[in-house]
């Protein structure tokens, strides 16, 4: 079939959408819920400027297909600050000048706040690790490993 | 320096928190690709897969059959309205839609407009061009060759491929001196083309409304006001009036140089919505952005260095050929085709110094871009670096200690160089010893010989650079006429809030924040206090926009000098509210007070409220005002960067084990910025020194056109980058404050390079061109017999 | 970026899996973890009218050792390989390989089973899966075969899968003790596929001699390579710093690279020495040898 129904959690919110089957993922969110966080840098699958979570796991939506993700969970960039109150990793990268255009910026955040959902304590070469997926041409990324490690530091003193 | 004002007033020197990022973190930012008007039509285009072609026919109508397709525009569609080509920001011509012939792989041949993106991609899948081949030439030599076959047929009378010669200094002088020299090195320098590859490309929503004859043009442009004359001069015989016109630039993702060309994508949109009377947004992908975009660098470099035998400079030589594609699309100074190239002699008192460019015609994308290096100055800088160290090697002295020998000292300044420049400020001594301190350069020397001995490669490389930013003075500098000074208008509310528009526009540089803590510095209002808006040719003051490092020496000039200008009609009314002479009153920030009764003052909200409600007879009320800065000279920031590398003596990998950068753009605004600033150009110049390329076979295909081979260093690549600073402040800025952007995108590229020949020194290496890349560092061991 | 139109499947069995690649042969593609068909499909460089996505297929990601075996469904994720502590204390070489493989994120979506099939002699698990003697488990309408991976790769994009066939599983034979497996990877960046890259497994005699040894090659030639002669050379030998010297020469001496940016034919096959080198010492270390 070319077009398919699909029933999906956005941030915790049940959406549906009736998709072409080529559409991506990264589409999706940004053209028809019109989530535009999510941005596209490139069109290698080597930027992650598109990195969202699915199923928990940070994947690049411009390399998933909306349909795979019927039936699914999305959190996108959207998703992190809570009742109004910003996740430890969004205050880091404010906190450490994580961030200078922010185009790069919601891909590093889902990124980093999955690496601190199974790392508590991660090592400056276990967050560069976890970011090697994730360009920046602004930070030279020595401010986002700071920013992700006062995101830990906060995450251990817990709320 | 501790800061002259507190935590609460935030003004210079306060690493303050980023105003911006409220909006970044939470996904909330509006880049052009956010944007959404309603009946907005899509824009995709057609490109050449020939570097060099004629185009026979454009066949459109399997993709005018594509569902959501609704036209498709060619080169002919816009001669009809004379738009087919248009003059590039060096007064040249560049074509936005070709009707005779292609010039470069990838350039744009058609557009197809589609009532959405997945539509226009089929679209321009379905158009069908025929093209008849033609020879390519890729080599810059070969096209300045006599009798090369002229690739400009567009320009009548042209009987070469020479786009233009340019020259600084003295020839006769510089070489006598180089004929009377006890010493002379020479190496060919390269450095290769390269891309910006900002992780937001190029893009543009133009909305021409039919009913008002305005045209909105949201547009990823680093230079707002410039293009919006551009488009009134280029555009004004379609009805297009300057003050129809507006150009606002969004939140955008990273410029740094790129975003300064008024691309063919951009007019072409601009035209499509005229003619439909809709919306049409035009992004393009990556692959469009690496390999039509306008490039940067691509200079070959003749370089020569004249000295004495004990280490004394005394002149300098360079002979460059430049491949600028197949037209100028520079955005220089139009005195300048070859930037601030004449900066070459650096840090070094050089007593005679010839330069020379000549640019050469190619079938490759037109450029350059000034990318981060405030036009050419990573050229010229990496030719100066790179030469010390084969004069050091020649003379087997230690390359700190011989630009020790040669640097400009502290009171020499302000220094008129050879070539013309007037050095601001600088201790380059200072610099360069803080650096060598603090690496432990001498243990680092000791090291590396045990290392030596037991054959473990390791370098240490040395770049002490100075930099040029700031452009510029009336006098020299104009693009297309547009003379080169900034703006900064400030308007202070009733209740002594603050708005500060200018005429630069930030692309991550921080400006809504570091504009704000220059108002709170000369007016005590709290910088949290102060909103700052630039980028909507509406509403700010005419500026030539961010690039080049300028917006400090140029707007945050006229930022200072405006709210000076408000602090002294506050004096006023203050005086008319404290009722003494304005003589009597004594400024701290945020308040003036009665000279010798410090409890009689106003702060600057009662002054403000003033301004509306209670100003003395023969003032005008409100609290505004603008400055145009004219800036009376360029900045000259300067540092000096050691680099320590470990090569693998197996695959030729180099690693970069340590880099410490020493900066110093005079009086800071604010430190935590000014680090991500420097950290970011240095990870911008590890690229090209180790990984990044774009070039081309000798079909004038591209090689490195995604992502896959043009390499951005990840988290992996970039070390662990360290900074230190010193403060020589600049004399002639209001703030005593220089540029900073690009200072680490020019010095570390030759930090790298020489760290790496500092390696392989002892085996006779003396000089490799970036990309310093594995195969090449292996190439080098093997023919020395070294490899493992 | 935008991929050409195409029909999309997702069927909930193998059986409907494979009847849909019988029913659009020729113009259809299986759908496994996406990281290399997406890419190809949206720079329209592959064409297909269908995608048969076999993610909903429940049962094909596991794993285990079962009757002498390691088992892997062909649907696992290369993070789960990654992080599978089974993996990383018995079969070090895969978590070697499953770590370089492009970068963590594709790798959260990237499947074993979809590495192998796609025939990319740029991919890392194929030279990996040639070192372990490894087995894959195709099924298709005649039903289901063992092909071992020997007989796997035929050429440039091209396996013995037949179009209407579908890879199951991967089969690894557990090593006996004093085993060891390297990968050593040598590319431009994370991310980059290798310029080349080297898996070699060896099991070693009481005596420390080399009992058996596998070496093969990633991206230096049309398909994974299998440096038979260097294996050879190394059987019984001890594996000291002469024999694994020559070993790696006679793997280096195998390849068959292409040039490109990632280097000249000169330098390729030079590093495929040099990784089979490390590969070789790494296994041998982890082995217990010297």
């Amino acid at each position: 079939m070319s077009t398919h129904k699909i029933a999906l959690k956005v941030n915790g919110t049940p959406r549906t959408a009736e998709v072409e089957s080529r559409l991506l993922l990264v589409h999706l969110l940004r053209e028809v819920f019109r989530l535009t966080g999510t941005h596209i840098g490139c069109d290698t699958t080597h930027c992650g400027a598109c990195t969202v979570l699915l199923d928990g796991k940070p994947v690049k939506s411009c390399t998933v297909l909306a349909v795979q993700a019927d039936g699914r969970e999305v959190m996108t960039v959207e998703g992190l600050e809570q009742g109004g109150k910003l996740h430890p990793v969004q205050e880091g990268f404010t906190e450490k000048h994580g961030l200078q255009c922010g185009f790069c910026t919601p891909g590093m955040l889902m990124t980093s706040f999955a690496l601190l959902a199974h790392n508590k304590k991660p090592s400056e070469g276990e967050i560069r690790e976890a970011i090697s997926g994730n360009l920046c041409r602004c930070t030279g990324y020595v401010n986002i490993v700071k920013a992700v490690q006062y995101a830990a530091d906060r995450l251990e003193q817990g709320d | 320096m501790e800061p002259k004002t507190d935590a609460k007033i935030c003004g210079m020197g306060h690493s303050m928190k980023r105003k911006e990022d409220a909006r970044f973190i939470r996904g909330q930012g509006r880049y052009i690709d956010d944007i959404q008007l309603p009946g907005m039509l899509f824009m995709d285009i057609v490109r050449s897969p020939f570097a060099h072609a004629k185009l026979k026919s454009i066949r459109t109508e399997r993709a005018l059959k594509v569902p959501g397709v609704l036209a498709v525009i060619t080169g002919e569609t816009l001669a009809k309205y004379n738009l087919h080509w248009m003059p590039t920001l060096s007064a040249d011509t560049q074509m936005v839609l070709p009707t005779e012939k292609v010039m470069y792989q990838s350039q744009e041949v058609a557009a197809v407009i589609a009532t959405d993106r997945y539509a226009a991609a089929d679209g321009v899948e379905a158009v069908e061009v025929d093209y008849e081949p033609l020879p390519v030439m890729v080599d810059p030599f070969k096209a300045l060759a006599p009798g090369a076959p002229v690739l400009r047929t567009d320009k009548k009378d042209k009987k070469d491929n020479l786009a233009f010669h340019w020259e600084a200094g003295n020839r006769a002088a510089t070489d006598r001196a180089f004929a009377e020299a006890e010493v002379v090195v020479k190496e060919d320098i390269y450095i290769p083309r390269i891309h910006v590859a900002s992780i937001e490309t190029c893009g543009c929503v133009a909305d021409f409304n039919p009913a008002e004859g305005k045209l909105t043009v949201y547009m990823t442009s680093q230079a707002p006001h410039a293009v919006r004359t551009v488009f009134a001069l280029v555009a004004g015989h379609v009805g297009l009036s300057e003050e129809k016109i507006r150009i606002v630039s969004p939140d955008i993702g990273g410029g740094f140089g790129g975003k300064v060309p008024v691309y063919p994508g951009y007019v072409i949109a601009v035209a499509a919505s005229v003619v439909i009377g809709k919306p049409v947004k035009w992004i393009e992908d990556r692959m469009e952005n690496l390999q039509a975009d306008s490039f940067a660098r691509d200079y070959h470099m003749k370089t020569e260095l004249a000295a004495k035998k004990d280490g004394t400079m005394t002149a300098l030589r360079i002979r460059t050929v430049a491949d600028h594609g197949y037209t100028n699309a520079s955005a220089n100074p139009l005195k300048f085709p070859a930037g601030l190239f004449s900066i070459c002699t650096g840090s070094y008192d050089l007593k005679q110094a010839f330069c020379e460019v000549d640019a050469a015609y190619t079938n490759k994308p037109p450029g350059g871009v000034a990318y981060r290096c405030s036009f050419r100055v990573t050229e010229a800088v990496h030719a100066i670096e790179r030469i010390t160290d084969v004069l050091a090697q020649e003379l087997k002295m230690d390359p700190a200690e011989l630009r020790m020998r040669n640097f400009i000292q502290p009171k020499q300044f302000p220094y008129k160089s050879v070539l013309g420049w007037e050095y601001d400020s600088g201790n380059y001594p200072a610099a360069l010893k803080l650096a060598m301190d603090k690496i432990g350069y001498a243990a680092l020397r000791k090291e590396q010989a045990e290392k030596r001995a037991r054959g473990e490669l390791m370098g240490i490389g040395v770049c002490s650079f100075t930099e040029v930013v700031g452009a510029g003075p009336s006098k020299d500098f104009d693009i297309l006429g547009l003379k080169m000074f900034d703006s900064a208008e400030i308007r202070i509310h009733p209740t002594g809030k603050a708005i500060a528009r200018l005429g630069t526009k930030s692309q991550g540089q921080g400006h809504e924040t570091t504009y704000a803590q220059i108002v709170a510095e000369e007016l005590g209002i709290p910088a949290a206090h102060v909103q700052v808006e630039e980028g909507d040719t509406d509403t700010a003051p005419y500026g030539l926009g961010t690039y080049a490092s300028r917006s400090t020496p140029t707007s945050g000039a006229a930022c200072a000098v405006a709210a000076r200008k408000l602090r002294e009609k506050a004096r006023k009314i203050a005086a008319h509210l404290l009722e003494v002479s304005e003589e009597d009153l004594v400024w701290e920030p945020g308040k003036f007070s009665v000279r010798g009764a410090p409890q009689k003052s106003k702060t600057i909200q009662e002054i403000a409220f003033a301004a509306y409600t209670n100003y003395p007879k023969g003032l005008e009320p409100g609290f505004e005002t603008s400055s145009y800065y004219d800036p009376p000279n360029l900045t000259f920031p300067f540092g000096s960067y050691i680099c320590v590398v470990d090569i693998d003596r197996g695959t030729g990998m180099v690693t970069v084990r340590r880099f410490l950068a020493v900066d110093d753009c005079g009086n800071i605004i604010n430190p935590m910025i000014v680090d991500g600033q420097i950290h970011g150009g240095l990870t911008q110049g590890l690229a090209p020194a180790l990984f990044e390329e774009m070039s081309y076979d000798e079909n004038g295909n591209n090689q490195a056109g995604s992502f896959m081979d043009y390499l951005l260093p990840t988290a992996m690549e970039t070390p662990h980058w360290e900074t230190d600073k010193t403060v020589t402040p600049c004399p002639h800025h209001p703030l005593g404050a220089k540029g900073v952007g690009e200072s680490a995108t020019v010095g570390a590229p030759p930090a790298i390079a020489n760290a790496v020949v500092d390696a392989l020194a002892h085996l006779g290496v003396r000089n490799i061109d970036i990309p310093i890349t594995p195969e090449k560092v292996w190439n080098i061991l093997h023919a020395k017999g070294v490899a493992d | 970026m935008i991929p050409s139109a195409f029909d999309y499947h997702a069927p909930k069995s193998l059986p409907e899996a494979v009847a849909l690649l019988v029913k659009y042969r020729d113009e259809v593609k299986v759908l496994s973890g996406g990281q290399s068909l997406l890419p190809l499909l949206k720079l329209r460089l592959g064409q297909a009218g269908h995608l048969v996505d076999i993610g909903r297929i429940p049962g094909l990601e596991y794993v285990r050792e079962e009757g002498g075996m390691l088992r892997i469904g062909a649907s696992t994720r290369e993070s789960t390989l990654e992080e599978s502590e089974l993996i990383r204390s018995r079969y070090p070489i895969l978590h070697d390989t499953a770590k370089v493989i492009a970068d963590p994120i594709v790798r959260n979506r990237a499947t074993v089973g979809g590495n192998l099939a796609h025939g990319d002699p740029g991919n890392d698990h194929p030279a990996t899966m040639l070192a372990l003697s490894a087995q894959v488990l195709a099924l298709g309408p005649k039903g289901e075969r063992v092909i071992p991976v020997s007989k796997f790769f035929l050429g440039l994009f091209s396996t013995a899968l037949e179009p209407d066939e579908i890879l199951t599983e991967i089969r690894i034979p557990i090593p006996p003790p004093r085993s060891g497996g390297a990968y050593v990877k040598l590319e431009r960046k994370v991310g980059d596929y290798a310029t080349a890259a080297a898996a070699a497994q060896v099991a070693l005699t009481a005596s420390g001699a080399v009992a058996e040894v596998g070496i093969a090659l990633t991206n230096v030639g049309a398909m994974p390579v299998e440096a038979t002669s260097a294996e050879a050379f190394l059987r019984g030998k001890k594996p000291e710093v002469a024999a694994l010297a020559e070993a790696s020469r006679l793997a280096g001496a195998a390849s068959s690279p292409r040039a490109d940016r990632r280097g000249t034919v000169e330098y390729k096959r030079e590093m495929a020495r040099v990784m089979a080198l490390r590969a070789l010492k790494k296994a041998c270390e982890r082995a217990g040898g010297k």
